[in-house]
């Protein structure tokens, strides 16, 4: 149909090392890279701030996890306690007088150094270990920031980010502060394209299919997963910073509990594993498939189709969620990436069969 | 030092508590091999299981069995639907699987069920139990005693034919069935037997703190328990349980007016993440253990 091909066939190596090998998917990234930037012109401030915003901010979340999930193959159940490393550092910098620019890099290096500390504790072991020392890490540093005055500014304060300027450009209005969000998520989908092809991201493949057989070939078990701890919790910490000055903008300690880590699991395996068009669907899928679903039956229910109580639709988001993962993993354990794949597949020799990609 | 006394008892006797929802994470790792994250939310579902029966009008000691079965019934069930479609798959989609089945559990059951907290009697009474200077919580002292005699059950329940058929199957899932064992049965079996586990965990639960969905909190100690003690262990769950309970009691009696508060989930994050830089395999956790 829109891709008239008939295969993909490429005669030089330069045209099989392209990000995008087929011109009509090139052609469609600029018209949604353009639709993109061009939003907070045609999309309500209502619909901008509360729903393509947050997307935006997730979706570089989600490319911060998938590194260490999909690339890697490390667990990490506390990767809300590394964004919290970084929104409040950064806050913190800001008020010390660091410029933003510069507060941005600092915050994601010390969530980088904090995160590959406890990832090194926990290198020695996999699989369910690391589950739990993550998880250990993400009620360790909820304590510290909740317990620590001089962090948090008290057990139940807010945080309130001062007002900043980003390379001369002022982030006050929410058009710069959705630019400023999309200009990051975008860098983090460009850097994690690219790190795919590198010999760093082949050595965390290696490392995620079997770590012996990675040792054998050369690759240091060690020193690969310590550098994807470090480079993930940067790439989180940094999307922290931008989640609290962009999104939040009053911070407490609540945005980053354990149902948050939970949450960006849930978006790295919804939208399958170690892929970037899955992290944009997945972080969109999980949150927004529940505030949809239960604006759906929470209307049904106030016009009398469906007899539910009020505190069964105050529970209900947390049911969708669970049936969420639940049921991606029994149905499509690759997640919408994968849906994404089959359906690009179909038509792309429309109406023939079999595609060769 | 009554001060002390009472917090080293009262922690004891917590943390044996704590192995009762431990036992169950171990039973089901021990045959199936499988992390089970939901224990927390069955032991929610079994303490609301305990309240609906008993809201019916019958006694405590009726209302328990009936709980009990409707749990095996649902252990079975959970095993059957989406376990069974599990095998061979990598440890993360085993894990986020419970983990699934947790936050799905913790929204539908209080959701149909009502969140407020349900009280349960299970005609222990309240006063405290009082030798010397120190005050001793009746139902942590019946629990801890339960839980033993759990454990005990348990030990012996692995020596009976069908425990062994349970043991082989968490040796080698490939040789038991070359030797005419059913797999899934075991691990039907093995949820089942977890389910009952919470129903105990939570009826006891449920009445020292009333049954809502922070019982799933429960969780995070009993993994805990299970991490020091080692996760295929049956033994261990006690060991483990009366050390995290001890710490995890007699460091925030002294510390939570120094450091602000909730210092107990801090012990029990360093318990877990020491034992697993130390001695990822538990206490008495077999050392292969490592390489899941």
């Amino acid at each position: 149909m829109f891709y008239r091909l008939s295969g993909t066939y490429h005669t030089s190596y330069q045209a099989d090392r392209k990000l995008w090998k087929i011109p009509t998917d090139r052609r469609l990234v600029i018209a949604l890279l353009v639709l993109a930037l061009l939003a907070p012109l045609y999309v309500s401030p209502l619909y901008l701030g509360s729903y393509v915003l947050p997307w935006v901010i997730w979706s570089a979340a989600a490319l911060s996890l998938t590194l260490l999930m999909g690339l890697a193959g490390q667990l990490h159940f506390g990767f809300a306690a590394v964004m919290a490393i970084g929104a409040y550092a950064s806050i913190h910098l800001v008020r010390a007088g660091v410029p933003f620019e510069l507060a941005l890099l600092l915050s994601g290096l010390i969530a980088a150094v904090i995160g590959a500390v406890f990832g090194g504790a926990a290198l020695r072991v996999k699989g369910l270990y690391l589950v739990m020392a993550t998880l250990a890490m993400q009620y360790l540093v909820d304590w510290v920031v909740v317990n620590i005055p001089a962090i948090s500014g008290g057990a139940h304060a807010t945080l309130r980010t001062p007002a900043v300027s980003f390379l001369f450009m002022p982030i006050d209005s929410l058009a710069s502060r959705y630019w400023l969000a999309l200009g990051w998520a975008v860098l983090l989908t460009v850097f994690f394209m690219n790190v795919k092809r590198t010999s760093f991201g082949r050595a965390l493949v290696a490392i995620r299919d079997k770590d012996f057989a990675a040792a054998v070939i050369g690759v240091d078990p060690f020193k690969t997963k310590l550098m994807a701890f470090f480079t993930s919790s940067f790439m989180g910490g940094v999307t922290g910073a931008i989640l609290a000055f962009c999104f939040y903008r009053a911070v407490t300690p609540e945005q980053f509990g354990f149902n948050v880590s939970i949450q960006l699991v849930a978006m790295v395996l919804v939208g399958g594993l170690g892929s970037v068009i899955g992290s944009w669907l997945g972080a969109g899928f999980v949150l927004l498939a529940p505030i949809f679903l239960t604006n759906i039956i929470s209307a049904l229910a106030a016009s009398g189709w469906v007899p539910v109580s009020q505190n069964f639709l105050s529970h209900l988001p947390l049911m969708i969620y669970g049936a969420m993962i639940i049921g991606f993993l029994l149905l499509e354990p690759l997640g919408l990436a994968k849906i994404y794949d089959n359906i690009r597949k179909y038509f792309l020799v429309w109406p023939f069969r079999h595609a060769r990609s | 030092m009554a001060y002390f006394l009472e917090l080293l008892i009262s922690g004891a006797l917590t943390g044996l508590m704590y192995s009762l929802v431990a036992l169950g994470f171990v039973l089901i790792y021990k045959s199936a091999g499988v992390p089970n994250l939901a224990q927390g939310a069955l032991v929610m579902t079994a303490g609301y299981a305990v309240w609906l029966v008993m809201s019916w009008g019958l006694s405590v000691w009726i209302a328990i069995p009936i709980a009990a079965a409707i749990m095996f019934g649902f252990g079975l069930v959970v095993e059957r639907l989406l376990l069974r479609r599990m095998v061979g798959q990598p440890v993360i989609m085993v894990v986020m699987l419970t983990l699934g089945l947790e936050i799905l559990l913790r929204g539908l059951v209080p959701g149909v069920l009502g969140s407020a907290p349900k009280p349960i009697d299970l005609g222990i009474g309240f006063a405290p139990i009082i030798v010397g200077d120190v005050f001793i919580n009746r139902t942590s002292l019946y629990g801890g005693i339960i839980a033993l005699l759990l454990v005990g059950a348990s030990l012996l329940f692995f020596r009976t034919r069908l425990g062994t058929k349970l043991r082989a199957v968490s040796d080698d899932h490939v040789s038991s069935w070359a030797v005419g064992i059913s797999v899934e049965r075991a691990i039907g079996i093995s949820w089942g037997l977890a389910g009952i586990a919470a129903v105990v965990a939570g009826a006891l639960w449920g009445s020292s703190q009333g049954v809502d969905w922070t019982l799933s909190t429960l969780l995070f100690p009993a993994v805990a328990v299970v991490i020091l003690g080692g996760v295929d262990s049956v033994p261990g769950v006690v060991v483990g349980g009366i050390l995290v309970g001890v710490l995890g009691t007699v460091i925030p009696g002294y510390l939570d007016s120094i450091a602000g508060g909730s210092t107990r989930d801090v012990v029990t994050s360093l318990i877990i993440l020491l034992t697993i830089m130390v001695r990822p395999f538990g206490i008495f956790g077999r050392e292969d253990i490592e390489r899941i």
